[in-house]
């Protein structure tokens, strides 16, 4: 019988840590494909995020470097000017990328740097026990946040790939949803999208991924799919920014 | 031939000779030289073709141009950064995560006065985060600290090869005089050295497993093992990597012990009450960690210390350590842009006769 399912060389033979009916698995896998569809697990280096994905490098078979909380892109940004034949991504969550690394993100986006970011959007912060993120939406109840997010008291939920794509240095922006095998499919388009920029030199591009954190949203896996559609959605909609 | 530099350049001229191929940084006086020194000598800071030319990227903050050490570091390079105080603290979480993933590179403190924003003076008030790692762990870095600048110049490549060799990162601690300082200096033979191959290093995995550049442990048992890893590694540094300058150390009754520009300042009290018979000599560590105990061991029994500092009293601790109660230490220092005289130390050395 002929295999037509298997595990991609990209990924190690490692089972993954994460909860049940949590997204980072899908994606990891999501970059696993996408590296190996374009062949270059042996010229690609990793920058993994703090928070949940952390170990990531643990599950992905290829160079990869850890980076203080935030700073991924600055990493990436140095591996990059110092390899500029490889492919080089950073892999962020909402509180990485979006609230202590802001300044790294807006700044390394705004030089243009030749990079691919995966930005996983949960709305909360994961690692840390599910605490008010700056994606978290608005009424969403944290730890943090007891009683829902409240505009006066936390702001709205930032749109960190809105604000990107305004500036003239990021040539790609999309946001794509995992909450269904259709989505899912996109999500890999994307991802591989990111990737075929930086091979083709076009420079900064990102892709948030909206992605499920039942533990932390309080819900069973399939409701919590079934909340990215029918709330989260509505707050981050899904499709080409840039 | 000699040439004319300031002590920030001239450190930045020994990371060009020393094979220096990263640079990033963000601005903050009183090392502005430096950083413009680099950004003139090291490129254009554009994105690269592959081949032998340098980056400097200017950094939108100390944390992200510590950060972009530690990626240029992780890859392969041999990467520096330079600040002074406030930034040298922002700096600081950077540097404890280059020394938990073992990652070599060289980081310039020329430090002016604090507390918090502080001023702009020189200052020897970092003596204490310098020496002690800084940030959070169990971690050292390899300390150097020149007192002219000759010895930037050649310091700076020193700590470039011993950041690869022992895969540490090593801090150059000089103050704002070291830095705005201008001296002829002799540039060594300009034969540009390269980082020795660095199997660990991300290069993309092509023909091997792939390399993990981390400092997170999670595993029982993990992290006391890297930390033991890490302890044997400064114990071969104290063993072989001690470094100070004696003056008149045979004879002498009271010895000074300064570091850096209180040295040089010292050495002129020294020298004009050696001319008036007196039997004064000098103690100068050049590296600051690992300190250079064992000069201290003197069986003479009629000896004292002064140590002067350009802070209130933090090399003095170590000082204390070394000396063990042998014999009295004493201290002077001044701090906030105070640098002591030659005439004051001159008139508290007098006393002490």
């Amino acid at each position: 019988m002929e295999k037509i399912f298997k595990r991609c060389q990209s990924l190690s033979d490692l089972p993954m840590h994460y909860c049940p009916g949590c997204g980072h698995g899908i994606a990891h896998r999501l970059v696993a494909e996408a590296v190996d569809e374009l062949g270059v697990r042996e010229e690609t280096i990793g920058v993994a995020p703090v928070g949940c994905a952390v170990v990531a490098y643990d599950y992905w078979n290829f160079d990869c470097s850890e980076a203080a909380h935030g700073r991924a892109l600055a990493v990436a940004t140095a591996i990059k000017r110092v390899h500029p034949q490889k492919l080089v991504f950073t892999y962020q969550g909402d509180g990485d990328l979006a609230a202590i690394g802001t300044n790294e993100t807006i700044h390394a986006a705004n030089r243009g740097e030749n990079l691919s970011v995966i930005f996983i959007n949960n709305a909360v912060y994961g690692m840390t026990g599910g605490q008010l993120a700056p994606t978290t939406l608005l009424g969403q109840k944290t730890s943090t946040s007891v009683d829902g997010r409240q505009k006066q008291l936390h702001g709205y939920p930032l749109k960190i790939s809105e604000i990107l794509a305004a500036l003239p240095g990021v040539y790609y922006v999309e946001r794509v949803s995992l909450e269904s095998p259709a989505g899912v499919l996109k999500a890999k388009r994307a991802v591989k999208q990111a990737f075929q920029n930086q091979l083709n030199n076009l420079g900064f591009s990102l892709v948030e991924v909206l992605s499920p954190c039942p533990t932390y949203w309080g819900l069973s896996p399939q409701a919590a799919l079934q909340w990215i559609k029918d709330v989260m959605q509505k707050e981050f909609p899904v499709g080409r920014i840039k | 031939m000699k040439i004319l530099l300031s002590g920030n350049e001239a450190i930045a001229q020994g990371a060009l000779a020393a094979g220096c191929d990263f640079y990033a940084g963000y601005p903050i006086t009183p090392q502005n030289e430096l950083i413009a020194y680099m950004a003139k000598h090291m490129g254009a800071g554009t994105k690269r073709s592959p081949g032998p030319s340098r980056i400097f990227v200017q950094a939108e903050s100390e944390l992200a141009a510590i950060s972009m050490v530690y990626g240029a570091a992780a890859a392969g390079a041999r990467a520096m950064t330079s600040s002074s105080s406030p930034g040298i603290s922002l700096m600081q979480e950077g540097i404890s995560y280059l020394a938990g993933a073992r990652l070599p590179a060289v980081i310039v403190n020329i430090m002016r006065g604090g507390p918090g924003l502080g001023n702009i003076a020189p200052s020897q008030a970092d003596y204490f985060q310098a020496t002690r790692g800084g940030g959070h762990g169990d971690y050292h870095l390899i300390v150097l600290a020149p007192a002219s600048v000759q010895e930037a110049y050649d310091l700076t490549q020193t700590a470039f090869d011993l950041a690869d060799k022992y895969r540490i990162p090593v801090m150059i601690l000089g103050d704002g005089i070291l830095g705005q300082m201008m001296e002829p200096m002799q540039l060594s033979v300009q034969k540009i050295k390269t980082a020795p191959v660095k199997k660990w290093a991300l290069t993309g995995c092509r023909g091997r497993k792939p390399n993990i550049i981390k400092s997170f442990f999670m595993r029982e048992g993990g992290l006391e093992q890297a930390n033991l890893k890490l302890q044997q590694s400064y114990e071969s540094i104290k063993q072989a990597q001690i470094r100070f300058e004696g003056l008149f150390l045979s004879d002498a009754e009271i010895v000074v012990v300064a570091y850096g520009t209180m040295a040089r300042i010292a050495k002129g009290a020294i020298n004009r009450l050696r001319g008036a018979g007196k039997k004064i000599g000098l103690l100068r560590p050049i590296g600051l960690w690992p300190f250079p105990q064992k000069p201290f061991q003197s069986k003479a029994r009629r000896l004292k210390y002064l140590v002067v500092e350009m802070s209130y009293g933090q090399m003095l601790e170590d000082v204390r350590l070394a000396v063990e109660g042998r014999h009295p230490v004493e201290f002077l220092g001044r701090s906030g842009g105070g640098v002591p005289s030659e005439e004051e130390i001159i008139g508290r050395l007098q006393r002490m006769l």
